[in-house]
């Protein structure tokens, strides 16, 4: 009988020559954690494309981005508290942040973006907050007068919606979404660069990763949001043909929209793809052309042990199979669901791939771990650490959104 | 008087820089700097490792798990005693159950077994914390709760570390850990309580061959300094950059 408990023991095995110490510390969590700030950045971007370059073919795709990554925003530290062995010692890295490490930034640049997200989204609706407060005026009923409540706090007291007042808001928007992007690209580049700087794991120490962490990031925000814009708009068409009262639009107006809407939309989605790819292969290449010392253990790695994980489930399942199924005339609902599920998957694998499969070889380059994700909780260390840990944040953006939503209408759509 | 935004930015401009440049005449030290200006540094630990004399018997790993009180039967460990076994081939075989703790009795290396005919050359290597110049454990701790004091010797605050685990990450040796009981980092700390009162770790007086020493090595004096200083000897990994501050005797180019 053990006295504690040794992190990792249940969910490692260990083959050949490995140090005592050496288990998989970052499990499932640490997948999840570069996952979700992923989304964040990736939705933002997509929502920015429009607000700052102007491309109006994003308009009615670029509120519902900026609103669900808000949602996302608000999970991305959750796998972090998953995470941690002392988790209500969390606070710590924002009130004493040690600046030589990269974890410390990151107090920083989350609240820096969760201002620009949140001011981004209040002028955003600003006018919609005033016109719901009036409105509510007066109003009874318990739910009116919270609803009032709510809407006039989120004015601030700013009644102004004059034509004046609304273009200085727009160019604030403008100003915001600007400043946004480089920040949301910091934002996910340092939790490549968490990974990246690591120089004792020969699988993760290179310069690219940084890089690599924010193409595939905004391929799998992009992808997440026209995926859920999807599923909420066919939801929108089957509650239209299946009710008896009248709507403003048909369902074909809206298949029309939402279609149209997707084929442009996946273009963008193509093109990041085509960087993601690009920087992912291009270090592979790298490292077995220059073969440095690691490179025997890894070659085993990513030739060997991970090569279904590598080159089946991420290269052509993530990546191959949905680029084709997007770049195929005339597309469908139904392929675009398919196409983006499987990137969504894609850029998950990249994720488990550098994270788990960054834990496969020893230090000792002469042995290897094998990661058992638990399914099963039988104590918290397994649910925390485990599927269903993953799974919890996994939903909660939805469940998030859901509830932001009924506040922000970010569906509305013309 | 009217100014102009203009006038208003250039004298706001102008008025900076000339109240930052006397600061310039300042030097702004770093943590490390400013105590080794204030703290006496005529101390740094090092350790000294003669693999020749290891016979692999753990009563190091023993000693040690009794000491710092990490549960015995747990794995993990601040020490550890690796055997390698190089055979005739050129093939290398290591392995070190429980840390070594309970000695090499078995055999059977990593599972195989080996026809004493075919070996070539074996032998055991102690392993701890190298309490490295430049640790990479400190450099990521995201709150400050690892580490180093002016004599060198890398500490984890038990009371302040969040069990992220990215020290762990980044110690190219394995030697941290999470203590199972605590559930922070853990790591060898050269018994530095037993040290700062005159005495020696646990690892060095429980070892009856002399395998380990630990001594100061800004002591030209130092049993410890004299070999590091007068010998042939090595380090772990030097390729990380970290420093280590544990030498080796008789270091074989298979050890990992």
């Amino acid at each position: 009988m053990i006295e504690g408990y040794v992190h990792g023991i249940e969910w490692t095995i260990k083959e050949l020559f490995v140090y005592p110490n050496e288990f998989i510390y970052w499990s499932i969590q640490i997948v999840m954690y570069p996952y979700m700030t992923g989304l964040v950045a990736g939705a933002f971007v997509l929502s920015s494309l429009y607000h700052v370059f102007g491309q109006e073919d994003l308009k009615d795709l670029a509120k519902f981005a900026l609103v669900f990554s808000f949602a996302l925003l608000i999970v991305a530290p959750m796998p972090l508290m998953f995470h941690l062995q002392q988790p209500q010692r969390g606070v710590q890295v924002f009130f004493t942040p040690h600046f030589t490490s990269a974890i410390s930034a990151f107090g920083i640049v989350f609240f820096t973006y969760s201002i620009i997200v949140a001011t981004e989204i209040w002028f955003v609706y600003r006018k919609y907050f005033v016109e719901q407060a009036l409105a509510l005026k007066g109003k009874e009923g318990l739910g009116n007068t919270v609803m009032r409540l709510i809407y006039t706090t989120l004015t601030l007291g700013s009644y102004d919606i004059s034509e004046e007042a609304l273009h200085k808001d727009e160019k604030a928007i403008k100003i915001l979404a600007g400043i946004g992007i480089p920040v949301a690209c910091f934002l996910h580049g340092y939790a490549g660069f968490i990974f990246g700087s690591v120089k004792a794991n020969a699988l993760w120490m290179t310069p690219l990763m940084p890089v690599i962490f924010i193409m595939s990031a905004i391929v799998s925000g992009i992808a997440l949001c026209m995926l859920t814009y999807i599923v909420i708009m066919e939801w929108k068409k089957f509650r239209i043909k299946t009710s008896k009262r009248p709507w403003e639009v048909t369902a074909e107006e809206v298949a029309g929209v939402e279609l149209n809407l997707m084929r442009k939309t996946s273009k963008y989605l193509l093109g990041f793809m085509v960087a993601a790819i690009t920087l992912e292969l291009l270090d592979i290449v790298f490292r077995g052309y220059t073969a440095v010392k690691s490179w025997d253990i890894l070659r085993t790695i990513i030739y060997g042990k991970d090569f279904f994980n590598i080159f089946i489930l991420q290269y052509t399942f993530g990546n191959l199979l949905p680029f084709l199924m997007l770049l195929m005339p005339r597309p469908t609902v139904r392929r675009l669901v398919v196409a983006l599920s499987l990137v969504l998957f894609g850029v998950f694998m990249m994720r488990w791939n550098v994270v788990i499969g960054g834990q496969a070889f020893s230090l000792t380059f002469a042995g290897y771990m094998h990661y058992k994700l638990p399914f099963w909780p039988h104590n918290i260390e397994t649910y925390k650490e485990g599927f269903w840990g993953a799974f919890t944040i996994g939903v909660m953006p939805f469940v998030l959104f859901w509830g932001i939503n009924k506040i922000v209408p970010s569906l509305k759509y013309k | 008087m009217r100014q102009t935004r203009r006038d208003f930015l250039k004298t706001i401009t102008r008025g900076a820089v000339v109240s930052a440049l006397p600061l310039g005449a300042f030097k702004f030290l770093s943590p490390k700097e400013a105590r080794a200006a204030v703290e006496s540094t005529n101390v740094r630990w090092g350790f000294l490792v003669d693999t020749y004399k290891c016979v692999g018997c753990g009563f190091c790993v023993k000693a040690c798990k009794l000491e710092n009180e990490v549960p015995y039967d747990a794995p993990v460990t601040r020490t550890w005693v690796e055997r390698y076994v190089i055979l005739k081939n050129g093939k290398m075989l290591a392995d070190t159950p429980m840390g070594g703790r309970d000695g090499f009795t078995e055999q059977k290396v990593q599972e195989q077994d080996v026809p004493p005919k075919d070996i070539a050359k074996a032998f055991f290597v102690p392993k701890l914390c190298n309490q490295c110049e430049n640790p990479p454990c400190v450099q990521v701790c995201p709150v400050g709760a690892t580490y180093q004091r002016a004599d060198g010797v890398v500490l984890v605050d038990r009371s302040w570390c969040i069990g992220c685990g990215y020290c762990i990450m980044a110690c190219p040796y394995g030697v941290r850990f999470f203590h199972p009981v605590y559930r922070t980092a853990e790591k060898c700390t050269f018994c530095i309580h037993r040290l700062v009162k005159g005495m020696n770790t646990a690892c060095v007086d429980a070892c009856p061959f002399g395998a380990r020493k630990v001594g100061n090595l800004k002591d030209p004096n130092d049993p410890v300094t004299k070999v590091v200083l007068n010998e042939r000897v090595a380090v772990l990994k030097p390729e990380y950059g970290t420093k280590p501050q544990a030498f080796y005797i008789g270091l074989d180019e298979n050890v990992r």
